[in-house]
């Protein structure tokens, strides 16, 4: 029996849960080669930025175990050549498309959201909020939750009021659940996390780090773990927001996990690199699943591993139909 | 595309590993310095990211075959070091853009360092249906590093070997034989593979004898798919800016003279994007 994979970020439908997490999916048009982004629930493009980005210098990238540390920079082409191609080419398809924004002031994050304003092809904007905060000493606005409120509401009063507002969240910081909800206060319509912890790999060889940057962000399995930590406290903390899970999703299997702690739209990022394919594997193989555990609605699994222990699970078909 | 190829045969050549993997998709598809990005380790691996090979040679058999040749660096190269003939292997490609080719019936140096040599050869058989003339510079660090000087001697004007222990023909690096080449041969274009700073010391060869090279770099992947941003290298464009471009997707195939080798591996201050390159840029 299909289940009804439908989901909601606010008040927008999106067919599916699966998505591309931000920075892991280029353009959009280089994994159009592979598959029809039409048939994920949406893309998130990589953070934009005001300015074109050079980004950092290599090597930006090291291999640990199930995991990769990255140092890329928010390399892109700036908020005009994005707006000029890149957004253009997903409208003219159709695809569902989440822009990821970064700055580095208050003022820049509410400047580019006010460009995303009048562009087609919107369907939420995502703020990355692990960008340092040059007004105060390059301090990550993710660890801070009045720093995250303040860009949070700034995006939120020029952003138009049917395109939801989506706070990505850091798991570098003292205590998640108070960013959260200081994103909430301040307007967030929905929460992301996590990006990138930051990691650091030493090169035994060279007998230096192994990223130019020193440090660089761990993603993959690796920090799976710490995302279902962070999905289930802020699920726990603020059951009525909607939650992007991401962090080291590989199969169906994860994203089912992801979902069981609070998350109703689950982003792919590293899989992708090792597996093109990756976002519509994991999303039949999440139907499969939910399918297996006797559900018809995607929505009926949605945080479902905080239900009390023992607790009969609702909405089982198989339940439903022994008490008929 | 993506395919699960079988691996038809193993070889060791000299230092390195050779592996034909039975992939139709791939090899109809191939033109000369494509590459592919295989997965390795297995299924359950801890090992995430695909490593970048360059295409050495296809084939019809089975449909289409491809090969490559690897050295054994890490873990990944390691692990690929032991499969072995009906194993399979994950491979997507063909990626990249491939050697331009002349128009001309020309005259061509192709200059090969370790196991960069493999790719040359598709080119080279490329070249000369197009009634090019070929002739192969190739070097290593000793004489069991320096790879296909056999079929280069078959199928060149002259092969030049070089090797810096000397236990091979000349003493020394690629770069220290090839101008001597160019200038005999009256070289009208230079094809190179290698390291990064051979790259560099070919191109400037190139570029003082006012000959084009165009150059198959290696950066650090993670996708080859043009989605991680990590194998990134400042490349002059038709503009005369610097961008940080991908190697993976707008190259590994570049003219020499439009990367700057010397930044490689830095941010060069007048590259478009650049840090403090004007206020609104963020962090
Ligand atoms: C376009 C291209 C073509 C290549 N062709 C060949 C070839 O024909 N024969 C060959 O022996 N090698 C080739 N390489 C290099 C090859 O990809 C690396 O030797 C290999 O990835 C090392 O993997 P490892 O697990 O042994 O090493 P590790 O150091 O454990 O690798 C860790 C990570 O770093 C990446 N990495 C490490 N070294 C390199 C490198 N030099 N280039 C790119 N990524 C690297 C790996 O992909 C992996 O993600 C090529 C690289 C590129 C980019
Ligand atoms: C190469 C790379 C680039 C990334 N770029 C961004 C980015 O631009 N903006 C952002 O918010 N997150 C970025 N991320 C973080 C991912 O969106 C995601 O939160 C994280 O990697 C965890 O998911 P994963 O394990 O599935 O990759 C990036 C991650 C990687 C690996
Ligand atoms: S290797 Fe990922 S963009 Fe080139």
């Amino acid at each position: 029996m299909p289940v009804d994979m439908r989901t909601y970020l606010g008040h927008v439908e999106l067919a599916n849960p699966v998505v591309t997490a931000a920075g892991c999916a280029g353009s959009g048009s280089e994994l159009a080669q592979f598959f029809d982004l039409g048939r994920i629930g949406a893309v998130t493009t990589r953070s934009i930025t005001m300015a074109p980005r050079a980004g950092r210098p290599t090597p930006r990238m090291a291999e640990t175990p199930s995991g990769l540390l990255n140092a890329v920079g928010l390399q892109g082409p700036g908020v005009d050549a994005f707006l000029a191609r890149e957004l253009p080419w997903l409208a003219q398809r159709n695809v569902r498309t989440v822009v990821s924004i970064g700055g580095g002031t208050v003022a820049e994050y509410t400047a580019l959201a006010r460009r995303l304003n009048d562009a087609p092809g919107v369907t939420a904007v995502e703020v990355n909020l692990s960008c340092p905060n040059i007004e105060d000493r390059g301090r990550v606005f993710a660890r801070d939750g009045g720093a995250s409120a303040e860009v949070i509401a700034s995006v939120r009063a020029v952003m138009r009021y049917d395109v939801p507002v989506v706070a990505k969240l850091s798991p570098d910081t003292a205590d998640i659940v108070s960013v959260a909800r200081a994103c909430v206060d301040g307007g967030a319509d929905a929460l992301s996390m996590i990006n990138n912890p930051l990691g650091m790999s030493i090169d035994t060889e060279t007998m230096l780090p192994a990223l130019a940057a020193g440090t660089g962000g761990l993603s993959g399995p690796a920090i799976r773990p710490l995302a279902v930590r962070c999905v289930w406290q802020v699920r726990t903390a603020l059951p009525g927001v909607p939650i992007i899970g991401m962090g080291g999703v590989l199969t169906g299997r994860d994203a089912f996990e992801l979902i069981l702690a609070g998350a109703c739209v689950v982003a792919v990022g590293t899989a992708l690199f090792h597996d093109p394919y990756a976002c519509t594997r994991v999303l039949r193989e999440l139907e499969e699943l939910v399918a297996a555990r006797g559900y018809q609605r995607l929505a009926d699994v949605i945080g479902l591993a905080h239900r009390p222990p023992g607790a009969a699970a609702r909405h089982r078909t198989d339940f439903e139909e022994s008490s008929l | 595309m993506q395919v699960t190829g079988t691996v038809l045969t193993t070889r060791q050549v000299d230092a390195y590993h050779a592996l034909t993997v039975v992939a139709p998709g791939i090899a109809e598809r191939f033109r000369p310095g494509h590459f592919v990005a295989v997965a390795v380790g297995g299924s359950g691996t801890s090992m995430l990211t695909r490593r970048a090979f360059s295409i050495h040679d296809v084939k019809p058999d089975y449909g289409g075959t491809v090969e490559f040749v690897f050295a054994v660096n890490g873990p990944g190269t390691a692990w690929l070091a032991e499969r072995r003939a009906r194993d399979t292997l994950d491979l997507v490609g063909p990626l990249g853009r491939p050697f331009p080719l002349p128009r001309d019936p020309v005259t061509c140096v192709m200059v090969g360092d370790e196991y960069g040599s493999a790719v040359l050869f598709a080119v080279a058989d490329a070249l000369q249906r197009r009634g090019c003339r070929v002739d192969f510079v190739l070097g290593g660090a000793s004489a069991g590093r320096v790879f296909g000087a056999m079929r280069a001697r078959r199928m060149a004007e002259t092969t030049t070997l070089t090797t810096e222990d000397g236990s091979l023909g000349m003493r020394g690096r690629v770069t220290d034989a090839l101008p001597g080449v160019i200038a005999d041969v009256r070289a009208d274009a230079v094809y190179a593979s290698g390291p990064m700073e051979t790259l560099r010391g070919v191109t400037a060869v190139a570029v003082e004898f006012d000959i084009p090279v165009q150059a198959a770099v290696e950066e650090r992947m993670a996708c080859g798919i043009g989605v991680c941003m990590t194998c990134v290298l400042p490349v002059i464009g038709d503009d005369g800016i610097t961008r940080m471009v991908r190697s993976c997707v707008e190259g590994p195939v570049f003219r020499g003279e439009r990367v700057r080798f010397d930044d490689v591996g830095t941010i060069p201050f007048d590259a478009l994007g650049a840090p403090g390159g004007g206020s609104r840029n963020a962090g």
